[in-house]
């Protein structure tokens, strides 16, 4: 474990090293090169900015206006019916905003595993659930809004299924290894 | 079903608020959240710049093919539509390295450079192509390895042990993974029939 976190620490200042070190011997004008491809991150910038703002608005209104919580208690007997222990429940809220947005997800984590506690079982479910998916839904839309994609296909399908694996398999694996 | 999606947070949101008797979050709501779109784009510029900088020195000095005819064979099999040493093979290994070492910010200038790329050689502008799909089903099931920001949350709220969620997360991840690849491999392979 802590090779990986060494890894981690090291991934960046070494990348940064390396490339223009490796690039300056290969004869690359490193620094015009490097002005030249970060002209491209602001153009990036500017081309997501709208869908960044749509996306948003319509998660914040939603989030803050706590439907989080009906819709969580509507899903609940779902949860019952899937084989879930209704303590389960507790959870909900977090598996739907997982994909949505991803400081929100993290409020919603940090707020159970403080509730809880963090070895408690919502606590870990949390944590895992947390660290096992990404926010499908933002993702979807900000990389395909970048480069001017419309039509989706069965892009958000697949994206919501893995999350859906994702739940379910966290629930079981959680359960399987602490208790 | 985005605009589906979309349209029904809204609608949602603004109900609920008007059955709490808290219209006036909407207002707020929308406001904050907006602004908070336009610093998040200016954020994610100064990241994207450098990245997407760097990422110009290694295409240059030749390191993004190389990565690509390294890694590539890896992950070509999920790629069959992409040339062997496409470009965006190479961000693409980038960008999901950068993901499963837990280092978001690099993750996505990575990932939008990809898309990029993999625009290039759509043959359909506005509609998604398969290997973009492919791309993000990996990338938002991707494995992180050290998922440091809740390991830091359980930390402070003083869990006994705070890695013991690393286990359960990698196979949670993985069979996320696994399920979205078999998947996208079956819908194209039955669509081309």
């Amino acid at each position: 474990m802590r090779i990986i976190a060494e890894i981690s620490r090291w991934a960046i200042p070494l990348l940064l090293l390396l490339i223009p070190v490796l690039a300056y011997l290969r004869n690359v004008p490193v620094y015009e090169s490097f002005v030249a491809g970060a002209e491209e991150g602001f153009k990036t910038g500017v081309r997501i900015l709208p869908f960044l703002i749509g996306m948003l608005v319509s998660i914040g209104v939603f989030v803050d206006s706590g439907a989080l919580d009906i819709v969580s208690h509507w899903l609940q007997p779902l949860f019952g019916f899937l084989g879930f222990d209704s303590n389960f429940a507790a959870i909900i809220p977090l598996a739907i905003m997982r994909p949505l947005s991803g400081s929100g997800a993290l409020g919603v984590a940090t707020q159970l595993i403080n509730q809880y506690g963090p070895d408690s079982f919502i606590g870990r479910l949390a944590s895992t659930l947390q660290g096992s998916t990404d926010t499908t839904f933002f993702v979807l839309t900000v990389y395909f809004g970048s480069v001017g994609i419309k039509k989706y296909r069965y892009a958000l399908k697949l994206g919501l299924l893995a999350d859906l694996i994702g739940l379910i398999v966290s629930v079981w694996i959680v359960s399987k290894t602490f208790y | 079903m985005v605009n589906l999606i979309w349209l029904l947070m809204l609608v949602t949101g603004i109900i609920v608020s008007a059955l709490n008797g808290h219209i006036e979050n909407v207002t707020v709501s929308a406001m904050k959240a907006a602004e908070l779109g336009v610093e998040v784009a200016i954020e994610l510029i100064g990241v994207m710049s450098l990245w997407l900088g760097l990422m110009r020195l290694a295409e240059e000095a030749g390191f993004v093919k190389g990565i690509a005819r390294l890694f590539g064979p890896a992950i070509r099999h999920l790629f069959p539509s992409l040339k062997p040493d496409s470009p965006a093979l190479g961000a693409i290994i980038m960008n999901l390295s950068a993901n499963i070492l837990g280092l978001g910010n690099a993750a996505t200038p990575f990932g939008l450079k990809a898309m990029q790329e993999l625009q290039k050689e759509n043959p359909t502008p506005d509609v998604a192509s398969p290997a973009m799909i492919t791309f993000l089903a990996l990338n938002t099931s991707c494995i992180t390895l050290i998922p440091a920001t809740i390991i830091g949350v359980r930390l402070k709220a003083n869990s006994a042990n705070p890695t013991e969620i690393i286990g359960t997360t990698i196979v949670a991840t993985g069979c996320a993974m696994s399920v979205a690849i078999i998947v996208d491999y079956l819908i194209r392979h039955r669509r081309k029939k």
